[in-house]
């Protein structure tokens, strides 16, 4: 089979986060609400109704331009995208392509240490369409047009992305940026982000592009790789048959494991875009009511600046910073528990130390159970200082690394402190020398075949008698201590 | 001259000489005598017109008006929303569409205390120079039953002109409201667009449409303005420009000021009646002090071919809603999706709707759009430069409104490209945003009314009103303004 380059662009849809709908005063959060209740007459398209556009939807979106590196256009434009459907109510959508706000700028992902740069066409402003609802019995459909209106961004990449892999971390590390930038839930299972991908294949060396394939549907990280894995394999045969793609739009289906045709480009329809009369254009540097330095200002520490600084200010590994920044909240969660922990304010090297047990506590156990759940950090019970407490008690030698396990299950479930679990489980560790001497002395006389083998240089036998203490005191006794003593005794008879 | 103007009948209602319950059955009583030869309107709201009535006479007797509109009847042409009040754009398309709010401009009108008459008759969608495209029947012109009453808003000028209500508000895409009048012999202003709210206002080019009033004399008009004008949050193209107090600067003189005259006007077919009376009218303000500057619109005879390129294309996507899906006209018995769509539309809009949207489909369509609509959109933008360089030599410009006066029912409903020529005087303004006020001055030989308009800067409504309102004071004892319509 012949070798060819993959060339894949990609178009992602963010819902925002703002309170009211992009061109009506509707609460732009209908999660809950019956259908059709989240509505008005500017977003059921009534007649006589106008849109007034959301500024801080407008604000965002430059907020994002700015994240990206890009640049704010002079003038942008709202415009009519001209269709029929029912989840439509106007008959038209909204939207900003042909005069962006934002132009250009870049994501730069990192694939195993190999960065490269993913450059961003543009960035547009527009809204969402309703929903339609086809029961399964019946001949009708219904439609809700709660969603109808919520502001969207569409964020098209250009086409520098070379894998399914490279697409999947693309999508990954735009999400991240909005949500540290607080404009979007982009969360993909709930179809608050959206991604279409173009695709196409070209033998490799060759300059001109192949024909692209659209590719809708994809609902997950794992869809998307999955999907364009699929095609990719799809198009290869194809070419390797000497047969020609066909330009047109296909959608995964996840349970098939495989892309369907869904139109072709004869089918396409004619949007016959033009300005929207009903709003003006917005000008950011002239308009008064945008001030883009103040936007500037909002802009936060984003997730590869913040990586870094755990990286440099904590000691950590490439790979734990990119864990816990990869979510803002894992990331804030980090950072407050650590400063709950008494000894890290003003001491370099013990910030350092903690951080790191923390780290691993988190990403190991916490996300471990967070992710087997499905929960959100946001939603997690154990407290901050709770949790600087456990670190501090494993530290200081006061609890085992195994009993340690047991309170942060506890904790997990019911959000408790961590004496109030010790106590009441009678979980303390045993660090008084002579009840550990009595219960040594014992496994050593229920032992002795054990103790003979170690005294003929046996080293495993050493472990087996301390596992028993563990045993006989439920893993409470501190294991320095029995190490110690046992090495003692043994030497001793 | 008629007794009932805002004005007059406002000092009789303070001083209770006047009551808006007796005003209102007045209004009833004409509507009753003669509406039906008329049909200047499509609903009438007795009840609800009542009830405001009867709470402006409380607020009369206690001293307590809201404002000079307050007990006033009021026609609503009936592409305006009104709350609880059957709203049809006169097309069967919206035959049972009640909406649920108000547009802009009528809960100003309530909350200054008017009373509801009903909503006027007009072309279908705005669509129209005669009201022959209402799905509801033609408006007679009150001078002459066997002409129209002009359009679109044909219905809010007979009305007005007929006394069936004092004023009315109308809109204006490419003339709906001079023209109309200049037909009815009333006065009809078109504000500058984004001076007042279309909020509510069903659209026909968003782009153009104006909203304004209709009525007896000018001072009602700026009376009206007054109320009316101004920014609107729920309207993004209305602009925070502060609104003047019309009434009170229209009484300034006009002496020194410049009139823009427009030779080429003249020379496009106008009727020779309109050519003289505007030629006396000129005398007129010169008389007053006024000089005359010629200036040139080269651009102005593109306007009928500009303006019908956008305008249709805005219409074509703002009809897009009225699908049978919502609200409004249903076809029955479709076998999917696509033939609800065909048979909704094919059954709910009229011959001009389709033809609008049809031209306005193809103007947009890829392949097309630089052609004809983005070639618009740059002639459109000389049209408005054209006009600023008149207008900065000058204060207002004076020009025909119509090339004839009222023609005959029937006479140009089958020729499409006739009825679009009506508006050559008045749809470049409308591409370029400017205001302009349509007013009487004087009468042809069939005894029908002449207009004329006096157009100005952007947002300088007041030097319209100015103009037109010195004018009238000037030409108060003229044996013209004495002669009433057939249906007093």
């Amino acid at each position: 089979m012949d070798k060819y380059d993959i060339v894949i662009g990609l178009e992602i849809h963010a819902q925002l986060r703002t309170e009211s709908k992009m061109f009506c005063t509707c609460d732009n959060y209908s999660v809950g609400a019956g259908p059709n209740k989240n509505t008005c007459p500017i977003c059921l398209g009534m007649p006589g109704m106008l849109p007034v556009p959301n500024k801080k939807a407008i604000e965002w979106t430059y907020l994002l331009g700015m994240a990206l590196g890009a640049k704010v256009a002079e003038k942008f434009c709202f415009e009519r995208k001209n269709y029929f459907y029912p989840d439509l109510p106007k008959a038209y959508q909204i939207t900003s392509s042909t005069m962006p706000p934002i132009i250009g700028g870049s994501v730069e992902i990192d694939d195993n240490d190999v960065l490269k740069k993913i450059r961003i066409n543009h960035v547009h402003l527009e809204e969402d369409a309703g929903k339609l609802i086809h029961p399964k019995i019946g001949e009708y459909s219904l439609v809700d047009l709660n969603r109808a209106g919520t502001p969207l961004l569409e964020i098209v990449t250009e086409p520098d992305l070379r894998s399914p892999r490279e697409a999947r971390i693309f999508v990954q590390d735009l999400r991240s940026i909005l949500r540290y930038l607080g404009i979007s839930d982009a969360n993909m299972e709930q179809g608050n982000l959206r991604c279409d991908a173009n695709i196409s294949l070209k033998p490799q060396g060759q300059k001109e592009l192949g024909t692209k394939v659209e590719v809708k549907n994809m609902n997950s990280f794992k869809m998307i790789e999955r999907a364009l894995e699929h095609e990719v394999k799809r198009q290869e045969e194809i070419l390797s048959e000497n047969k020609k793609i066909v330009q047109e739009t296909r959608g995964w289906d996840d349970a098939k494991g495989k892309t369907l045709g869904q139109r072709s480009k004869e089918e396409a329809n004619d949007y016959r875009y033009f300005p929207e009369p009903d709003i003006p254009s917005i000008e950011p540097n002239k308009d008064n009511s945008i001030d883009l330095k103040e936007i500037k200002n909002w802009l936060p520490e984003l997730p590869k600046e913040k990586r870094i600084r755990f990286e440099t200010e904590y000691s950590l590994s490439k790979q734990d910073a990119d864990n816990l920044t990869s979510d803002l909240d894992l990331a804030r969660y980090f950072e407050q528990t650590l400063a709950e922990i008494p000894q890290v304010a003003g001491n370099d090297e013990i910030k350092k130390q903690k951080a790191k047990k923390l780290a691993n506590w988190l990403i190991t156990e916490l996300l471990a159970k967070l992710n087997g759940q499905g929960i959100s950090i946001l939603d997690c019970k154990i407290k901050h200082q709770n949790f600087a407490v456990l670190i501090e008690k494993i530290d200081s030698g006061k609890i085992s690394g195994k009993i340690a396990k047991e309170i942060f299950s506890e904790m997990f479930v019911s959000g408790r402190g961590v004496e109030e679990i010790i106590k009441e489980k009678g979980l303390s560790l045993i660090s008084d020398e002579k009840e550990i001497e009595t219960i040594i002395r014992a496994v050593i006389s229920e032992n002795t075949a054990s103790v003979q083998d170690y005294k003929s240089g046996k080293e495993k036998a050493f472990g087996y008698l301390v596992g028993q203490v563990m045993a006989k005191t439920k893993g409470q006794a501190n294991p320095q201590i029995v190490n110690k003593l046992l090495k003692e005794f043994l030497d001793k008879e | 001259m008629t007794e009932n103007t805002i004005i007059k009948l406002n000092k009789k209602i303070v001083q209770n000489e006047g009551s808006p319950v007796r005003l209102y059955q007045q209004v009833l009583k004409k509507i009753d005598n003669i509406e039906d030869s008329l049909n200047a309107f499509v609903t009438i709201t007795p009840k609800e017109g009542l009830a405001q009535a009867r709470e402006s006479e409380k607020r009369a007797k206690e001293g307590k008006l809201k404002s000079k509109l307050d007990g006033i009847p009021v026609g609503i042409k009936d592409v305006f929303c009104t709350r609880h009040i059957r709203t049809t754009a006169s097309s069967k398309m919206l035959d049972d569409f009640t909406p649920a709010y108000d547009a802009t401009v009528v809960k100003k009108l309530k909350d200054a205390g008017i009373a509801i008459v009903g909503k006027n008759n007009c072309d279908a969608w705005a669509h129209g120079a005669s009201t022959e495209n209402s799905d509801y029947g033609v408006t007679k012109n009150p001078w002459d039953l066997t002409r129209v009453s002009g359009g679109s808003s044909g219905g809010s000028a007979a009305a007005v002109a007929a006394e069936e209500c004092i004023f009315s508000i109308g809109s204006d895409t490419g003339g709906s409201i001079r023209q109309p009048a200049a037909f009815c012999g009333v006065v009809g202003l078109k504000p500058t667009y984004g001076r007042v709210s279309r909020y509510g206002l069903i659209a026909m080019g968003s782009s153009l449409d104006c909203v304004g009033p209709i009525t007896n004399t000018t001072e009602d008009a700026a009376l009206v303005m007054e109320t009316i004008a101004g920014r609107d949050e729920k309207d993004a193209t209305t602009v925070e420009i502060e609104v003047p107090k019309y009434t009170e600067k229209i009484q300034n003189s006009i002496r020194g000021k410049k009139i823009g005259w427009v030779k080429e006007f003249f020379q496009m077919g106008v009727d020779k009646d309109i050519t003289e009376a505007i030629e006396k009218a000129k005398k007129i303000f010169e008389i007053l002090g006024a000089k005359f500057v010629e200036v040139e619109l080269p651009y102005a005879k593109y306007g009928i071919p500009t303006y019908y390129i956008i305008q249709t294309a805005e219409v074509s996507s703002n009809l897009g809603r009225y699908d049978g899906i919502k609200y409004g006209f249903n076809a029955k018995n479709s076998d999917n999706l696509i033939e609800h769509y065909f048979k909704s539309r094919d059954e709910g809009f009229g011959a001009e709707a389709k033809r609008r949207i049809m031209l306005g489909t193809f103007v947009l369509s890829a392949g097309y759009y630089d052609a004809y609509y983005n070639k618009a959109m740059k002639v459109r933008t000389l049209i408005k430069k054209d006009f600023n360089k008149a207008l900065d030599k000058v204060d207002v410009i004076l020009s025909p409104v119509t090339p004839t006066t009222a023609f005959k029912i029937g006479e140009k409903s089958q020729d499409p490209l006739q009825m679009y020529l009506a508006d050559v005087f008045t749809a470049s303004i409308n591409l370029a945003g400017n205001p302009s006020l349509s007013l009487p001055c004087g009468f042809d030989k069939n005894r029908l009314p002449i207009g004329m308009q006096i157009i100005g800067k952007h947002f300088d409504e007041e030097s319209v009103l100015n103009f037109g309102y010195q004018y009238e004071k000037a030409t108060e004892k003229e044996i013209w303004r004495q002669y009433k319509p057939v249906t007093s």
